[in-house]
């Protein structure tokens, strides 16, 4: 019993000491999202490109795919969009468009200038599709499976280590 | 000198430059209370250390015009905490709600504070044993007639 009194502030201590040095280095931007394993929630916007189509979850089902939110306002956006463009036409990899709070005739500009990599593109002027996706910050980007399930989601710019990693849990949901 | 100190008096001030401001109509005063109360107890998620009150990123705007939106109609606080919950996580709650996951934040300090409170009273437990004026009982019988002899010694001499 002593020997346990006098052990005790040690295991406390080396208890805290490892809470703590768990936390080092963790980027506190990033928030766990609380759509991860939750479908797509529901929406009806036009299309970016073609003011007359209406677009809704059942567009976006099919197979596994990146889901990008994206604005013309957005500088890590561009950084980024040659990324997403080498993807989509050297590996194949379905990806859709969220055009977030930004202006129609600036953003279709821009896909004339930096090319188009996404197969279709929801024009979200409000944002009310982001919001319902708990957008804080463009771009971000999410894998849906192929029944329109978000399984994970990414915020800030899809660079090369990045996609590694997306593509990895894209394989998985192909394999399922 | 005057110089310095209306740069002092204006660096004052310089923090309600900061805050946000727009406008919102309110139906009633009580409306706007809860409003305000509300825009202060839900974190930003972009300026993590600003409630959406304070904050002047687009995405607290956003929140602020869809809190004032659901106010208006006649959403309850609970469905409004939900519908922040359900988009961004726990994390937009500067008072998080107990759950399995924050069972320590809640009463991890309480139990902290116990086992110090234990640990005291343990130790002045063990102090007052020690105390003179209330001598050890722990020599053992033999021990003790040793002593007995040795003090009759001192006294016979």
């Amino acid at each position: 019993m002593r020997r346990l009194i006098v052990i005790l502030p040690l295991v406390l201590f080396v208890g805290l000491g490892l809470f703590l040095w768990n936390g080092i280095g963790k980027d506190s931007t990033k928030i766990p999202s609380p759509l991860i394993d939750k479908p797509m929630p529901d929406f009806s916007l036009t299309s970016l490109l073609d003011e007359q189509r209406v677009l809704t979850v059942a567009d976006l089902k099919g197979r596994p795919a990146l889901l990008n939110v994206w604005a013309t306002w957005c500088p890590t956006c561009k950084q980024e969009h040659a990324q997403l463009n080498r993807i989509a036409r050297d590996e194949g990899v379905t990806i859709y468009g969220v055009n977030y709070k930004d202006d129609r005739a600036k953003a279709q500009i821009w896909l004339d200038k930096y090319l188009n990599p996404y197969v279709l593109n929801i024009f979200d002027p409000e944002g009310k599709l982001g919001l319902n996706l708990g957008v804080y910050g463009a771009p971000e980007t999410f894998i849906l499976d192929a029944q329109g399930v978000i399984r994970y989601k990414h915020v800030g710019a899809v660079d090369e280590k990045v996609w590694s990693q997306l593509r990895e849990k894209m394989k998985q949901l192909e394999l399922n | 000198m005057l110089r310095n100190f209306c740069l002092v008096a204006l660096l004052c001030f310089s923090g309600l430059a900061g805050a946000a401001i727009d406008t919102y109509e309110f139906s009633d005063d009580a409306t706007r209370d809860r409003f305000q109360s509300l825009a202060a107890e839900l974190r930003c998620p972009k300026c993590q250390n600003q409630n959406i009150a304070d904050s002047n990123s687009p995405i607290a705007k956003d929140l602020r015009v869809e809190l004032h939106r659901m106010l208006e109609d006649d959403a309850d606080d609970a469905q409004i905490v939900d519908f922040m919950v359900t988009r961004y996580g726990e994390f937009v709650l500067y008072r998080p709600r107990v759950s399995n996951q924050t069972y320590l934040l809640w009463y991890g300090p309480a139990a902290l504070l116990l086992i110090g409170v234990i640990v005291v009273l343990l130790v002045s437990g063990k102090r007052k044993k020690a105390e003179p004026g209330k001598p050890k009982t722990s020599l053992s019988d033999t021990e003790k007639q040793r002593l007995d002899q040795l003090l009759k010694q001192e006294e016979d001499k």
